[in-house]
């Protein structure tokens, strides 16, 4: 255990530990996304609640989700961690400064973006994930994890804060994506370009897909 | 040549010493395009000395781009508004008259005020002493052939070891992490034959040294390169933080 206590003792441990937990949080919305852009297919919810009852009974599925649990708990406790530190390393502040000039301004605002996502976490665990682990209504057949997206989505609060739940996580992702890398120690003169674009693609298209999920239901375009 | 065509105002930051809470004092000076910026802070002086206060406090020593003792914060961007130079070769032709001037410090905990403009960088200095060296006894010179190196690692070595260690990388971070600084250093022994031996141990020393120190945690984003006058890449963060996993997991 020693040898691994860099990880909670060091800047570039705790930093590593970040961009780990990171990717693996990027492959677990890889999935996500995938099953629920099944409603997409406009099949009254067949394929989509035929993926999330998979997703919802396999057990390797549902184990994995302890293991993301897990992760998603370690990148939030370290990102905290991080970000009180790195705001305590410089106690007296500048009256000017020029962030714009030097770096994007997603880049230094990966807390609050954080933050914000852990906000509409919440919202969100508590909409889907409480009612389809910890209630019958799913199991008993009462409804389907599609009729309750609709009744969710019915009401235009939940969209509008999905959806800014997902420009949250656009920028996240942009910066996020790419950082990661960096932080493993992977930098290449010929890998890091495409990294770099693959990351925003990602961050684009995943960002989309869940923010076009509320907004079609909400419109009546999924049926 | 015009002499003195440029009507500047300047908010200097004055601090007695660490201790002493600090403040902005506004001024007015004459200066020439043609100056630098220290020359211009050296009328500055002259003017102060003359009506009897006291000049400001700010280092300097080249004047010439690689002592990287200047350090001043202009506008809110360490050396300035240009890439790619120090504080001493920015000419004020990168100004306009009737311009306001801010110029502060170098700020974090890491780097505490000794005097206006002034700062403590001895924690660089115990950076480089824990471990930014290659030990090696003096004996008769080796054929410089003796050991080969591919010139593109020779190039990618001297680029790192371009860095003066002004700390410009610290004072632009939002999170001042030495990250850059400490990067170039372990780029540049560790691409060497010379260097490699120690890899593992100097570079496990230097990010302790860099911890106890007080800098923040590097969040990638790369202000401290977009920064820096010598324009180190950010890569030799990545090289860091994998030779330092490397040095962990190997037990160091
Ligand atoms: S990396 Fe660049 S900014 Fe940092 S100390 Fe070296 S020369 Fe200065
Ligand atoms: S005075 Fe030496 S680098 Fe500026």
């Amino acid at each position: 255990m020693k040898l691994f206590s860099f990880l909670f003792t060091s800047t570039i441990g705790r930093k590593w530990l970040m961009g780990l937990t990171g990717l693996f949080l990027i492959s677990f919305l890889l999935v996500h996304c995938g099953v629920n852009a099944c409603i997409f297919f406009n099949d009254g919810g067949e394929t989509f609640n035929m993926a999330a009852e998979f997703m919802g009974t396999n057990w390797i599925i549902r184990s994995m989700e302890f293991v993301l649990f897990a992760g998603l708990l370690l990148h939030i406790f370290q990102g905290l961690y991080l970000w009180k530190f790195n705001t305590e390393a410089r106690k007296k502040r500048y009256s000017v400064s020029a962030g714009s000039a030097n770096s994007t301004w997603y880049s230094r605002s990966m807390g609050i973006l954080g933050t914000l996502l852990l906000l509409f976490l919440v919202v969100h665990l508590k909409d889907f994930w409480v009612t389809s682990r910890f209630t019958d209504v799913i199991t008993s057949g009462e409804k389907t994890l599609f009729q309750e997206m609709k009744e969710v989505f019915a009401n235009p609060l939940p969209v509008v804060v999905y959806v800014l739940g997902c420009v949250s996580l656009l920028y996240h992702l942009l910066h996020g994506f790419q950082s990661a890398f960096q932080t493993l120690g992977i930098n290449h003169k010929s890998y890091t370009p495409i990294i770099q674009s693959t990351g925003k693609i990602f961050s684009v298209v995943v960002s989309l897909l869940f923010a076009a999920m509320p907004v079609a239901m909400h419109l009546g375009w999924i049926q | 040549m015009s002499n003195s065509n440029m009507n500047l105002k300047l908010k200097v930051w004055r601090q007695q010493n660490a201790k002493d809470e600090g403040h902005f004092e506004d001024y007015t000076v004459q200066a020439s395009p043609d100056m630098s910026f220290l020359e211009m802070f050296d009328v500055l002086n002259e003017q102060l000395i003359t009506e009897g206060k006291n000049p400001v406090a700010f280092d300097h020593d080249c004047r010439e781009g690689i002592c990287g003792m200047c350090s001043m914060v202009i506008n809110g961007r360490p050396h300035g508004p240009k890439q790619g130079v120090t504080t001493c070769q920015l000419h004020m032709r990168s100004f306009s008259d009737g311009d306001t001037i801010v110029v502060e410090p170098w700020r974090s905990n890491a780097f505490p005020v000794i005097r206006d403009l002034s700062v403590n960088r001895s924690a660089f200095d115990r950076i480089i002493a824990s471990g930014g060296y290659v030990s090696v006894n003096t004996g008769n010179a080796v054929d410089a052939n003796a050991t080969l190196i591919p010139k593109e690692t020779a190039d990618e070595a001297f680029e790192a070891a371009t860095c003066i260690g002004c700390g410009a990388c610290v004072s632009a971070c939002k999170n001042a992490s030495a990250m850059l600084f400490v990067g170039a250093k372990v780029t540049q022994l560790s691409l060497l034959p010379q260097g490699q031996a120690e890899a593992s141990k100097r570079v496990v020393a230097m990010v302790n040294q860099m911890d106890a120190e007080g800098f923040g945690a590097c969040t990638n984003t790369g202000a401290c390169s977009a920064e820096c006058p010598k324009q180190i890449p950010l890569s030799v963060i990545a090289t860091l933080n994998r030779e330092y996993i490397k040095a962990k997991l190997k037990g160091y």
